[in-house]
C-alpha cells in the first residue's frame, strides 16, 4: 500500500506540477526516480516534522499540493498543532501519507504504533481521515487527493495486504461502500480490517446469520448517512477498527447511532485496542490476534449480541 | 548602539523616538482603549522594523493583497500584531475603522493576525514558532517558481525558546534561502522575566550564525540602522540573512519601557491611556 502511494505521487507529480513530496528521513531509495526526473520538487528534510509540516502548508498557501511522508506517529503525536495550525487552520492542501498506520510497527514498540491517529485527527476540524483497505482502492484513492481542497491523512496499512475491495462502487472521498448487504447484522470497517470483517460476515453465513458489511475508508468526514441506513435495517452493529476504541470509528459510529434516536434499540459493540499501550512486540497479526482484531471474534461479537435477549426479541 | 547584551540588567536604548514613530505608537494606544487590552510592550518593540519594512521594502498591494509579485512577510511574533494592524491599515489594505474594533466581535482584528481574515497577513500566528516555517516554505516556492519576491520574518526572542523555530532555521540554511531574511527582536524580555533569566539564548548572534545564516546586528529603534541593515540583504548570496534588532519592550514610553507588566494588559484604564498619550505627545 505504501509503494502503491508513492508511485502514484511519482505518478501524478509527473502530470501536474504543483505536486511537490516532502519526506523526513526515509529510507535509502524513497521515491529515487522522483528525485532523479524532478529533483526541484523532491525534499527530504531530515527528523523535524514540525518544520516540514510548517513549510508544507507554506507552499500550499502558494498554490502547490503537498505530500508528504513519514512514520504516522510522527505526523499525529509529534507535530500535533502544526497540523492543527498550519494544514486545518490555513485549509492547506497537503497529504500526509503516513506509515505503520495502526499495528504495522508491532516489532518497535509503542513509540511506533499508530494506535490513536483517528482520535488525534478527528477532533480537527477541516481533517479528512482515509484508510484505504487494501492497494487497489490506494490507487483508486490518491488521484482523488489531487484536487481536494484542505489536508488529508492518509493511512497506509503494512504493504501487501490481501486485495479485498473491487471498483463496482467508484471511491468517493467521504463516501462509505457497501460491501455486502444483510439483514440480522451490521459489521463497520476501516482500512485493513475490512478482511476480517468479510472473514466474519463469511463465517456467520454459515452459521445461518446474514451479516451487512459497510466499510469507511474515509473515517472523516463521517458518512452518517450511509451508516444509518444499513444500521437502520438491523438490530446488532459492530464496529471493527486497528485502533484505540475511544475516538476513532467506533466512536465516530456510537456518537452517530445515538444521535440517530431509533425507535428499536440496537445492540452494539466496539471492536479495538481496549485503551492500552501493546505490551508484547511480535507482528502486526500477532497483536491483532491478542486483541481480538479477527475474523473468528468478530463473529462472536456478532453472536453474543444476537443471542441477548434483547436481540432476540427484535429478531421476531 | 547603546545596548548590552549580555548584561542581565534590563537594556537600556536612547534612540529617540521622530514623530512618525511616536504617531504609530498612538493609534497602537487608541486601539488599547477601544479592544480595553493587547500586548502592548511586544508592539512598541517592533514599530521601527515594521515601518521601515512598510514604508521602504516591501513590495505589495493593498488593492490585490495576494498579488503574485508581492514580497511576503510573516509576522511570526503574532502577538506584537498591534503595530502590523496600524500599519496595514495605514497602507490601505483594509479601513482605519477595524483599528477600533480591535478584539470586539463584529471586526477582523484579533489578538493573533489571522490568514484569510486580515487582508495582507500571510499566515496566522500566535502560537510561537511557526511562522519561519511558512517563510521557508514561501521562499521555497519563490526559489522553484524563479520569482524574484522576497520573504521577510519577524521573530522574537522568546519565540526562539521553541525547537521548531531551531528546525526551520537549519532548512533555510541548508536550501541557501538568500531571498529569505529574518527579524529578531531581540527585546531581551519575554512573559515572565528576561531572557538570559527564563532561557538565556546568547550567544545568539553566533547561534544564528553557526546555524548558517549570514547576521548583521542593529538597533532596533533606529531608522536609520534598520534601512542600512535591510539595504545589504541578502548579506550571503548564498545564505540567508538574519537581523538581530536589539530593542526595548514597551518603547517610547518610560512606565512600559522593560516593564513586563506591560507585556500583555488587559483592563487599560483611561487614566493609563491618559498617561500612554502624555509621553507619546508629537511637538
Amino acid at each position: 500500500m505504501r509503494k502503491t502511494s508513492l508511485d502514484m505521487v511519482y505518478e501524478l507529480a509527473r502530470q501536474d506540477k504543483r505536486i511537490i513530496f516532502i519526506g523526513s528521513d526515509l529510507g535509502i531509495g524513497t521515491l529515487k526516480q522522483f528525485k532523479a526526473e524532478m529533483p526541484d520538487r523532491f525534499l527530504m528534510e531530515g527528523v523535524s516534522e514540525a518544520n516540514i509540516v510548517g513549510i508544507a502548508a507554506g507552499l500550499a498557501l502558494e498554490g502547490k499540493i503537498v505530500y508528504i511522508n513519514t512514520i504516522a506517529t510522527f505526523l499525529t503525536r509529534r507535530c500535533f498543532e502544526q497540523v492543527a495550525l498550519d494544514l486545518c487552520l490555513h485549509n492547506a492542501n497537503v497529504r500526509l501519507i503516513a506509515s505503520g498506520g495502526g499495528l504495522v510497527y508491532a516489532p518497535l514498540g509503542p513509540t511506533h504504533e499508530a494506535i490513536d491517529d483517528f482520535a488525534i485527527f478527528r477532533a480537527l476540524p477541516r481533517m479528512t481521515i482515509v484508510a484505504p483497505a487494501d492497494a487497489d482502492e490506494m490507487r483508486r484513492l490518491m488521484p482523488l487527493t489531487v484536487d481536494h481542497t484542505g489536508p488529508i491523512y492518509i493511512r497506509l496499512g503494512k504493504g501487501g495486504d490481501p486485495i479485498v475491495t473491487n471498483d463496482r462502487v467508484p471511491f468517493r472521498i467521504g463516501k462509505a461502500i457497501p460491501m455486502r448487504e444483510g439483514s440480522d447484522a451490521l459489521i463497520v470497517s476501516t482500512g485493513v480490517m475490512l478482511k476480517p470483517a468479510l472473514d466474519a460476515a463469511s463465517s456467520l453465513e454459515q452459521a445461518g446469520i446474514d451479516a451487512a458489511v459497510l466499510h469507511l475508508p474515509t473515517v472523516k468526514p463521517f458518512d452518517s448517512g450511509t451508516l444509518l441506513e444499513f444500521a437502520s435495517r438491523v438490530p446488532v452493529v459492530v464496529s471493527v477498527e486497528e485502533h484505540n476504541v475511544i475516538g476513532g470509528l467506533g466512536s465516530a459510529v456510537a456518537e452517530t447511532m445515538a444521535e440517530a434516536n431509533f425507535d428499536a434499540p440496537k445492540r452494539f459493540r466496539r471492536i479495538g485496542l481496549p485503551d492500552v499501550f501493546p505490551d508484547k512486540y511480535g507482528s502486526q497479526a500477532s497483536l491483532m490476534a491478542r486483541y481480538g482484531l479477527t475474523a473468528d471474534r468478530i463473529a462472536v461479537a456478532v453472536e453474543q449480541l444476537l443471542q441477548t435477549a434483547n436481540a432476540k426479541e427484535l429478531l421476531k | 548602539m547603546s545596548i548590552s547584551p549580555t548584561s542581565s540588567n534590563a537594556p537600556v536604548n536612547t534612540t529617540p523616538l521622530d514623530r512618525r514613530s511616536k504617531e504609530l505608537r498612538r493609534k497602537i494606544v487608541r486601539m488599547i482603549e477601544a479592544g480595553g487590552r493587547g500586548h502592548v510592550g511586544s508592539a512598541f518593540s517592533l514599530v521601527e522594523m515594521l515601518r521601515i519594512l512598510y514604508d521602504e521594502v516591501l513590495r505589495f498591494d493593498p488593492v490585490n493583497p495576494r498579488w503574485p509579485e508581492r514580497d511576503r512577510f510573516v509576522l511570526s511574533k503574532g502577538h506584537g500584531c498591534l503595530a502590523l494592524y496600524v500599519l496595514l491599515a495605514e497602507k490601505g489594505f483594509f479601513p482605519e475603522s477595524e483599528l477600533w474594533k480591535f478584539c470586539k466581535s463584529d471586526g477582523i482584528l484579533g489578538g493573533h493576525p489571522e490568514y484569510g481574515k486580515v487582508p495582507g497577513v500571510e499566515a496566522s500566528t500566535g502560537s510561537l514558532g511557526h511562522g519561519l516555517s511558512f517563510g521557508v516554505g514561501f521562499a521555497l516556492n519563490a526559489r522553484l517558481e524563479r520569482a524574484r519576491h522576497r520573504t521577510f520574518v519577524i521573530c522574537s526572542d522568546g519565540e526562539s525558546n521553541e525547537g521548531s523555530l531551531w528546525e526551520a532555521v537549519l532548512c533555510a540554511a541548508k536550501h541557501k534561502l538568500s531571498n529569505l531574511t529574518v527579524l529578531l527582536d531581540y527585546n531581551k524580555q519575554q512573559s515572565y522575566s528576561t531572557t538570559y533569566e527564563v532561557l538565556d539564548l546568547e550567544p545568539f548572534a553566533d547561534k544564528w550564525r553557526a546555524f548558517g545564516f549570514a547576521v548583521e546586528e542593529a538597533d532596533g529603534h533606529s531608522v536609520p540602522e534598520l534601512r542600512a541593515a535591510l539595504s545589504r540583504t541578502p548579506f550571503d548570496p548564498r545564505k540567508p540573512s538574519a537581523i538581530i534588532c536589539h530593542t526595548i519592550k514597551g518603547k517610547g514610553v518610560s512606565f512600559v519601557e522593560n516593564n513586563l507588566n506591560w507585556h500583555h494588559k488587559n483592563k487599560v484604564t483611561p487614566e493609563e491611556v491618559k498617561a500612554l498619550l502624555a509621553e507619546l505627545e508629537v511637538d
